[in-house]
């Protein structure tokens, strides 16, 4: 892994990484929504209303894994010292931020007519929620930290630690509380989902991964450039200084 | 007593926000990316 923390080796690896991605991955995810809007069944108790399961699913499974991936990154900041993990968590934290979001408006879309309902206060709902202002939160904090000293302070990291225990509730809050929220439909080697309804949905899902990869690389190649633009008019400036 | 509605309006709706969404966000960082990219290539140039 240290292999990549070379700024100029990994950006050698995002120039043709960063649009491979992004671009199977917006052809993969229309397709699969095309799919499921015009070829997918109705299903026989929701109804038409089973299709936004191919944006909600996929949005919920990214806006967690966004958190995931800046655990990861924080964890590998504080413990390996990696150049690119704290970067590679900001660039992690507006994608899972708005996938969140769209997962929670999805979610309500579909309550109102399969729940009778837009919203209730159960575990589910609460704790994806919970993960939305937890994004908030980290940004806030990262864009302090960047302004106060450059981005070296340990704040972000340890947040993004402490907020991955949010991960396993929302995961299991279907399971552990009463909910109206249906409990996992696909779970590790199983599924309870009709290959009807299965397909469209793992092509949805691999589409929206490959496309939040992609956002992820060019949010990453951004900071990077941004930094060296930053830390060469920074030199720039000491020199003519100095003369 | 069942409300009659129309499931197309709710399909229509979470398909136009998060197809909208995402296109924003990757719009919104592959233009963040080419005006970075542009900077540091001026930077370097002065």
């Amino acid at each position: 892994m240290h292999g990549f923390a070379n700024p100029a080796r990994f950006l050698r690896i995002a120039r043709w990484l960063m649009p491979l991605c992004m671009g199977t991955g917006i052809v993969v995810a229309l397709a699969a929504l095309g799919w499921g809007l015009f070829a997918a069944p109705a299903e026989r108790l929701q109804g038409e209303t089973v299709r936004i399961v191919y944006l909600h699913v996929p949005a919920a499974w990214l806006g967690m894994a966004g958190w995931m991936g800046i655990a990861v990154a924080s964890f590998t900041e504080l413990v390996w010292r990696h150049p690119l993990a704290g970067i590679a968590a900001r660039a992690c934290a507006v994608p899972g931020a708005v996938f969140t979001a769209v997962c929670l408006i999805t979610g309500s879309l579909w309550g109102r007519p399969a729940w009778g309902t837009w919203w209730v206060w159960d575990g589910r709902l609460t704790s994806m929620l919970v993960l939305l202002f937890l994004y908030f939160g980290w940004m806030a904090l990262s864009q302090a930290s960047e302004a106060s000293d450059g981005g070296q302070s340990r704040a972000p990291a340890i947040f993004g630690l402490v907020g991955a225990v949010n991960i396993p509730i929302i995961h299991y809050s279907v399971t552990w509380w009463n909910s109206l929220h249906q409990p996992p439909s696909i779970t590790m080697g199983k599924s309870a989902m009709s290959a009807a309804f299965l397909w469209p949905l793992l092509f949805a899902m691999l589409g929206f991964t490959l496309i939040f990869a992609g956002v992820v690389l060019a949010r990453m190649r951004a900071i990077l450039a941004n930094q060296q633009a930053e830390a060469r008019l920074r030199r720039k400036a000491l020199a003519e200084g100095d003369l | 007593m069942r409300e009659a509605l129309d499931p197309w309006t709710f399909v229509v709706a979470s398909y136009a926000i998060g197809v909208g969404a995402t296109a924003a966000m990757v719009t919104w960082s592959l233009m963040a990316m080419k005006r970075a990219e542009k900077r540091r290539d001026e930077a370097r140039k002065r």
